[in-house]
């Protein structure tokens, strides 16, 4: 079963990223992004659980911030610049 | 085996958001398809690891994470959609109520 929860988080990684390839706006490779983002961390958190050792969970909730900054801040970069 | 459950069924919700994400016309249609379902995904994976997991630090760790992703994937998605709104060029389209009309033509970015 987790080997099947991998596949699935790994298909809509590479699902996203089909998306982010494709664009065609910047708004779109940012929400491309941010779902390649919690399927990443997903894999993490199902790694924790496949080995019963916590080492990346803190990688985990650092990226979640991260994640969120980094989105805020293309979003404003997209208002100011359109397109 | 509970947890192993609940992490499957957050994957797949996962994946549904990954799905609308490449299949919807629109940025707004995207951002709704990813916002909606990953958060939930998320949060279902994370409690689902916490669930098989045995220490204290690392339990919280996980739900530390599921609970930053609460709040934050909401307020993200907000950003984007309105400056994509917002933005020259980006199409988008509106059915119903369109209550940012007034900020398309007063703001000066």
């Amino acid at each position: 079963m987790i080997e099947a929860t991998y596949a699935v988080l790994v298909l809509a990684f590479v699902l996203f990223g089909v998306r982010m390839a494709k664009g065609p706006t910047l708004a779109d490779r940012v929400i491309a992004l941010d779902g390649m983002l919690v399927a990443g961390i997903g894999v993490l958190l199902v790694n924790a659980m496949d080995t019963g050792r916590g080492a990346f969970l803190q990688v985990a909730v650092l990226l979640a911030l991260v994640g969120f900054i980094s989105t805020s801040v293309i979003a404003r970069f997209i208002e100011g610049r359109g397109e | 085996m509970v947890g192993q459950v609940l992490a499957l069924f957050g994957a797949v919700l996962t994946l549904l958001a990954a799905i609308g994400v490449l299949r919807f016309p629109d940025v707004l249609s995207r951002m709704h398809a990813l916002t909606k379902a990953s958060t939930l995904g998320f949060v279902l994976v994370a409690v689902g690891v916490a669930f098989e997991l045995r220490t204290a630090n690392d339990i919280t760790s996980a739900l530390l994470a599921a609970g930053l992703q609460i709040l934050t994937l909401p307020v993200a998605a907000n950003l984007i959609a309105r400056s994509a709104y917002l933005a020259e060029g980006i199409p988008h389209r509106v059915d119903t109520v369109d209550e940012l009309a007034d900020a398309r033509t007063d703001t000066d970015p």
